[in-house]
């Protein structure tokens, strides 16, 4: 058996969870858990009209490959995949997507938490507020805990 | 040694910030890093010294993949600068 290939799509259109929980497991018999994580636009307390979600063609695929490849060297899995969504999203829509297959929970939970915690730090997205009163939205600004969410895999690096 | 054409990218407030998406730009010979670079391009007019006035805050990738500051410029083609990364 070759080394697993992670699925990793970055689209404008909107996703299917149980179409991608399918993906991962119709047709075989193997995987006894599966882990989904999906990140939705939240509304702000009724301030924010949508997310604009600026990316890095090209990077923002190769990027998340990247950590997708790392999470399938660390557990052993038998599906993975991250979808991201970038344009306008309004509140209440799906923004990201993670589905992590393995033949027991651990590593499933794991490695989608991993995934989560390195997309966040290193693929290459912006977000940008529009909000629902017409002034100006800002640029969100990075999460210092994000930061440290993701050291905490590497304690010795 | 000669200049050297590279295309830069920007995205987010420092996109904003210039006033552009890309551009394709020839280094002097001394603009040896990417803080050599930052420094530089900081230089250049008013939009660029407002998104790089705190370079340390700036991220870069060279040809697509994170790096850190001191990371030469030998071999890159393509040079994104960029806010720290919110997606997810």
């Amino acid at each position: 058996m070759g080394v697993l290939e992670p699925v990793v799509r970055i689209q404008a259109e909107d996703f299917d969870t149980a179409a991608e929980i399918g993906r991962l497991t119709e047709g075989r018999a193997d995987v006894g858990a599966v882990v989904t994580f999906s990140g939705l636009c939240r509304d702000e307390a009724g301030t924010l009209a949508a997310l604009e979600l600026e990316h890095y063609p090209g990077m923002a695929e190769a990027e998340i490959a990247r950590i997708a490849r790392q999470a399938i060297e660390r557990w052993p899995l038998l599906g993975l995949t991250a979808i991201h969504r970038h344009g306008r999203i309004e509140p209440g829509e799906n923004i990201v997507l993670v589905v992590a297959a393995s033949s027991h929970r651990q590593a499933a939970f794991e490695a989608a938490s991993f995934l989560m915690d390195f997309l966040k730090t290193r693929a290459p997205f912006w977000k940008k507020e529009h909000r629902r009163d017409g002034s100006a939205g800002d640029w969100v600004e990075a999460m210092e805990a994000d930061e440290a969410a993701a050291k905490l895999w590497n304690p010795r690096a | 040694m000669s200049e050297k054409t590279v295309k830069l990218i920007y995205f987010a407030w420092v996109r904003e910030r210039i006033g552009t998406g890309q551009e394709e730009v020839s280094l002097p010979a001394e603009v040896e890093s990417v803080r050599d670079l930052l420094l530089w391009l900081r230089e250049r007019g008013e939009g660029y010294g407002d998104a790089l006035k705190y370079p340390e805050a700036i991220r870069v990738a060279i040809n697509q993949e994170h790096v850190g500051h001191h990371e030469p410029l030998a071999g890159a083609r393509e040079i994104a600068l960029f806010p720290p990364m919110t997606g997810g």
